[in-house]
């Protein structure tokens, strides 16, 4: 008999809105704290210390209007926003600011995440969703000059772009971005030549969210349809189906694989988390917390692998974070160690 | 003339006086020595006519006179070899079938005595030293040259009836040998011996009849021992004639020669005895073609007028008929014959079922022995007769019935169309179903043996190899093969252990709506199903807890349930509508059951829509006469759709609990701690109801719409009518109204008391069963004297002719409670 799934290590709550976007920044020394960023749809971003639990800052710059980016850039005095009154911020949050420092205008008016790529000390790619409807634009950042735009070509209509991966191979210099579009394609872009080296139609209904495992050369994407896909990547940069799971209920919402590349975390539309291994997509767990819709995953980077949290943010306004998998965790969370000799 | 007879017939004359009137040994073994030239096998014979003449004429004469002379003193006279040599050789060399005859008849004339105990220790003799093939073999020959019937038929009659003769003579004291169990295979390989014997003499060129065997075996067979004599003779026949043909024509002749009186008790052993259809074959050759009696038996007898065979028997008759092409004209004509009466209604209505189930496992095997090129020529006639069948069994109420016809139906057009679609319905399988279906499976038998069995004599053994052959796979299952992609990773994440995923489940969306009268309008108008599903499931227990609201909407809201149809599958529609029915009959009663009550008699309902107001009522019934303490342990009822309560098996119960009483009142209880459990009581609320539910249901039955004929076609609901009334009558005990609803309800079945159908009249006899544990018995016996009397003799002819063990097992019981009812009435008395 498999053991009941696990509880939930401890829930967020008090954002008064739904939860749109997670990030973590775990990586600082002590007396640093672990620092959860959460985006919700009242515009504002609070920011957890996850010693207390409790709401250490809450930022609000971007109107009322919900949030569905953040990621933290310079260590965890800088943060990056993304939100629906089509502005991305920059925070100062160094020694107690919490102050808009720059913002980037976009025109998109989409649900389309940024990708943010660091590609050397001080310098960061950032890939947006741009002007026209099908185009995504990469800036460099902080001089936020446009690297390039990537428009499909006309007769190739994918539609609006809905989640972008921006990564670079572990030897090479140039990055790559995988986009995934609204006619369920995903897209593989060359940002030097800004061409297409492959396209892949791996779904019927829009790609919501997709994540890439750079060392593997595989990834994963998943749609509002009930199938999970895992693609990979050969060398001639062809992307290629490499196994579909079938979900119960139909709604990704987000996709995360953990930094080991061992699980992989789904947001679905159904209420349920569920953790796959990232070998072969065995279903492992199906987290069932939430009451509305979960909207974001995110893993922690933490830098002791058993202190690793997955949090999960969900329209019920409340963040569950748990503690999964972990290698060394306490027994009760980790299938392990109970292992039956059968 | 011939002196010489008169010659013969002095010398014993003289011989016999001695015998009785001399004292001396010496002179009586001398006389003795005399005659016994004439019996032959001595150095000093006598000639061959005066032997002849003796052994014709004289033999039993003398051996009666040697018996009547026997006493302890006479035989004291000779020494114990001249007995053996003198005396005792008379019987067992001379002629067998005279001594046997003079040994059985001194036995049946003689009281106890030295005479009757040296008679019957020769008989012994008699039988272990092989008489009774001696004695057949002679009688064989003699027939041979025309022999006297009426000493024929004296013998066969002492040859079968030994046993019971000795029996009755010796009482306690019989011996061994002459029990039944041991005579009868005695007989057998005497029966053998003489077989032998005639083949060699058949081999010699004489002629020899077969016919006083057969009227033994046949003689023997109809005197019940089938057993005894087949199990030892059957074995050793199928031996003998595998591989000799004067053998196989010798066992035909055997069978063919039974008289017909006793054909049918020899057939019928043959079939059940020989271990498969090839055998019984070789055994009885074409004798269905030959003799009309054995024909009669197999097509018919065996068929259609018994079903006490296993499957077995089935396969082997009609196997055998199968195998040569004299006979399978034969099978086919079975076929036509199986398939009218199993496509016959008033067979399907009055035959019993295991009958029935008899009859299809003889057409499955019947299909399955059947070539290509007959079915095509009978194709038209078979689907005529599926078509007919199928429909009167599906007609039947009987699941067990329906399921039959199915089977058979799927299997004669999966036989007829063997390309292109053919019938398929859908059933539940179950052990006799699989049965049924394997029969038709079962491969055409091996190769027919061949008329010249010495040509293929090792065929029968080398059939059974080659039919092992194609089942055993050199090769098993393949070690599974490696799943792709695990040669890359063997490092894979086996070190992950899924947790339990077994609360992985559809997401219902929609949410349920909180008022009554929301679920009303999302039943009647909403198109949108999610909603409508949740409805369903939450309208029970919604209409539970708002009682007073549920009050205001019931007539609506019934009205609704009744017509609701599945629009869209859900799990469990049929349930959670009665459900939500029950629910609604229980909030508010009386308006909603006069209501259901007025709509089964009404036009335009589906016979499904009646049966459910049906199950709604008794239902509703039940929970309303259960005590519970305010609806909060609710009985969920557990029953099944289909009401089967049989309140007569209750009264098993009653002595259990009279019994508990009496152990209770003679108990001293020294401390009284609080009881353990208080049964939940209250108001039976059922007790002011009963007349609604039941009066109106009782009162129409007879008046038929155009759409609903409760005495005609509709003969399931009419069943299901009755049982739901004896569920009401159930219910009803102790109420005011039980009795005039008793009294009613005796009438009705009374009124329906002939009525064709099974399930109907085990309905009626459930009513009758819940009358009589319902009713007071003061009442039932002086206010309806009259029906319950008739009631009464009605269940006596039930209970010995129904047709339906069911019926008669509900008879019975009813009859034990009338009788139990008499008893304590006359017990106070």
């Amino acid at each position: 008999m498999a053991l009941p799934p696990p509880d939930p290590q401890f829930v967020l709550r008090g954002t008064s809105a739904e939860v749109h976007t997670l990030h973590f920044y775990c990586g600082g020394q002590e007396p640093d704290y672990p620092i959860l960023f959460s985006g919700s749809s009242n515009g504002l971003i609070h920011v957890w210390n996850l010693k207390t639990r409790r709401v250490n800052t809450i930022l609000d710059g971007h109107g009322g209007k919900s949030v569905y980016w953040v990621e933290a850039i310079y260590g965890r005095d800088r943060l990056l926003s993304q939100g629906r009154n089509q502005k991305i911020c920059l925070w100062d949050l160094a020694e107690g600011r919490n102050t808009v420092t720059d913002s980037v205008f976009t025109e998109n008016v989409g649900f389309c995440k940024c990708s943010l790529l660091k590609v050397a000390q001080g310098h960061w790619l950032m890939a947006m969703p741009g002007k026209d409807l099908d185009e995504v634009q990469v800036l460099e950042l902080p001089s936020k000059t446009s690297v390039c735009t990537l428009k499909p070509e006309a007769d190739a209509k994918p539609g609006m772009p809905m989640c972008l991966k921006l990564w670079q191979p572990d030897f090479g210099s140039c990055p790559f971005l995988l986009a995934g579009y609204e006619d369920g394609s995903v897209i593989l872009w060359n940002l030097s030549g800004g061409k297409i080296l492959s396209r892949l139609a791996c779904h019927q209904e829009p790609v919501m969210s997709l994540d890439f495992d750079s060392e593997k050369m595989k990834g994963v994407s998943g749609s509002s349809e009930e199938v999970l896909t895992v693609w990979s990547l050969d060398e001639q940069q062809n992307l290629k189906v490499q196994k579909t799971h079938k979900l119960v209920n139909a709604g990704i919402a987000d996709v995360a694989i953990r930094q080991d590349k061992k699980i992989l975390a789904t947001a679905g539309w159904d209420h349920r988390i569920r953790i796959f291994g990232w070998k072969n997509l065995k279903p492992l767990a199906i987290l069932d917390y939430h009451t509305a819709t979960v909207h974001c995953v995110s893993f922690s980077d933490h830098s002791r692998p058993s202190e690793r949290l997955l949090a999960a943010g969900s329209k019920d306004h409340r963040i569950s974070i748990w503690s999964i998998y972990n290698p060394t965790s306490g027994a009760l969370h980790c299938p392990l160690e109970t292992r039956k000799p059968d | 003339m011939d002196p010489e007879p008169f010659e013969v017939g002095r010398a014993v004359q003289e011989a016999i006086n001695i015998l009785s009137s001399s004292r001396n040994g010496v002179q009586i073994s001398e006389a003795l020595g005399t005659i016994k030239c004439y019996l032959g096998g001595t150095e000093n014979q006598a000639p061959l006519k005066e032997r002849e003449e003796f052994t014709h004429v004289h033999f039993s004469a003398f051996l009666r006179g040697l018996v009547s002379n026997l006493s302890p003193d006479w035989i004291e006279l000779l020494t114990s070899d001249q007995q053996k040599e003198l005396w005792d050789s008379f019987f067992l060399e001379g002629p067998a079938d005279q001594a046997f005859l003079v040994l059985l008849d001194s036995i049946i004339s003689t009281g106890p005595s030295f005479r009757l105990m040296k008679v019957i220790s020769i008989l012994e003799q008699f039988l272990q030293t092989g008489g009774m093939s001696a004695l057949m073999w002679e009688v064989c020959h003699q027939q041979a040259q025309a022999g006297l019937p009426i000493f024929q038929e004296t013998l066969l009659n002492k040859v079968v009836c030994l046993p019971d003769h000795l029996c009755n003579k010796l009482q306690g004291n019989n011996l061994p040998i002459f029990f039944p169990q041991n005579y009868f295979p005695l007989l057998a390989t005497e029966i053998i011996q003489v077989l032998q014997r005639i083949s060699d003499s058949l081999r010699g060129g004489l002629d020899c009849s077969i016919s006083f065997v057969s009227q033994v075996l046949g003689k023997v067979c109809v005197h019940g021992r089938r057993e005894e004599i087949l199990n030892v003779l059957v074995p050793r026949l199928m031996d003998l004639t595998k591989v000799d043909c004067i053998w196989q024509r010798m066992c035909w002749r055997l069978v063919e020669c039974v008289p017909d009186r006793w054909m049918e008790a020899v057939v019928c052993g043959f079939v059940q005895k020989a271990p498969g259809a090839d055998v019984l074959s070789r055994l009885l050759g074409n004798l269905v073609v030959k003799n009309k009696k054995a024909q009669f038996v197999v097509t018919q007898k065996l068929l259609l007028l018994q079903c006490s065979y296993v499957t077995a028997v089935l396969q082997n008759l009609l196997g055998y008929l199968a195998l040569d092409s004299l006979r399978r004209s034969l099978l086919i004509k079975v076929l036509k014959e199986l398939l009218e009466t199993w496509g016959s209604s008033s067979a399907v209505k009055h035959c019993p079922v295991e009958q029935q189930l008899y009859v299809s496992k003889a057409i499955l095997i019947c299909l399955s022995h059947l070539k290509e090129p007959e079915i095509e020529s009978n194709g038209q006639e078979l689907l005529t007769s599926m078509m007919g069948g199928m429909k009167c069994h599906l007609d039947s109420n009987l699941p067990r019935v329906r399921r039959l016809g199915m089977i058979v139906a799927e299997s004669i057009s999966s036989r007829i169309t063997t390309d292109g679609p053919s019938l398929k319905f859908q059933y539940e399988d179950d052990d006799e179903t699989r049965e049924l279906k394997s029969l038709l499976q079962t491969a055409p038998l091996q190769l027919p043996v061949t008329d010249l069995p010495n040509a293929g004599n090792d065929s029968p053994s080398a059939t059974p190899k080659a039919v092992s052959k194609p089942s055993g796979n050199p090769h098993p299952a393949a070690p599974a093969v490696p799943e792709e992609g695990s040669d890359l990773e063997l490092d894979s994440d086996d070190d992950l252990i899924p947790y339990d995923m077994s609360e992985d489940k559809e997401l219902k969306k929609m949410k349920a709506p909180v008022y009554i009268r929301d679920c009303v309008e999302v039943l009647t108008g909403s198109e949108d199903m999610d909603k409508w599903e949740a409805t369903m499931k939450v309208l029970e227990s919604l209409i539970r807890r708002n009682s007073a609201t549920t009050r205001e909407v019931s007539m609506e809201l019934v009205k609704v349930l009744l017509h609701l149809e599945e629009k869209t599958y859900i799990e469990g529609f049929v349930e959670l509508r009665k459900r939500a029915l029950v629910a609604v009959t229980i909030t508010d009663p009386v308006p909603v059951v006069q209501y259901l009550t007025s709509q089964f008699y009404s036009l335009n309902y589906s016979l499904c829509q009646r049966m459910d107001i049906l199950d709604v009522l008794a239902l509703a019934a039940q929970e309303l006469s259960q005590p519970q303490a305010s609806g909060k342990n609710k009985p969920r009822s557990t029953q099944s759709p289909c009401i089967q309560t049989v309140p007569g098996s209750d009264s098993s119960q009653n002595w259990r609990r009279i019994v508990d009483e009496r152990i209770k009142s003679k108990t001293r209880h020294l401390a009284k701690g609080q009881s353990l459990v208080e049964p939940a009581c209250g108001p039976n609320k059922f007790s002011s109801l009963a007349g609604h539910f039941f009066f109106p249901l009782i009162q129409n039955f007879d008046r038929p719409l155009v759409t609903f004929d409760l005495l005609g076609d509709d003969h399931l609901v009419l069943g299901r009518l009755a049982h739901t009334l004896a569920v009401l009558m159930y219910f009803a005990i102790h109420t005011v109204a039980a009795a005039a609803m008793g009294k009613s309800l005796l009438e009705f079945v009374w009124a329906l008391r002939f009525h064709t159908d099974s399930y109907v009249r085990q309905g009626l006899l459930s009513a009758v069963s819940s009358v009589l544990l319902s009713i007071p018995s003061e009442r039932l016996l002086e206010d309806m004297t009259d029906e319950f009397l008739e009631t009464q003799s009605w269940l006596a002819d039930v209970a010995e002719k129904d047709p339906d063990g069911d019926c008669r097992r509900l008879a019975w019981q009813n009859l034990l409670l009338m009788e139990n009812l008499l008893k304590k009435l006359s017990v106070p008395s």
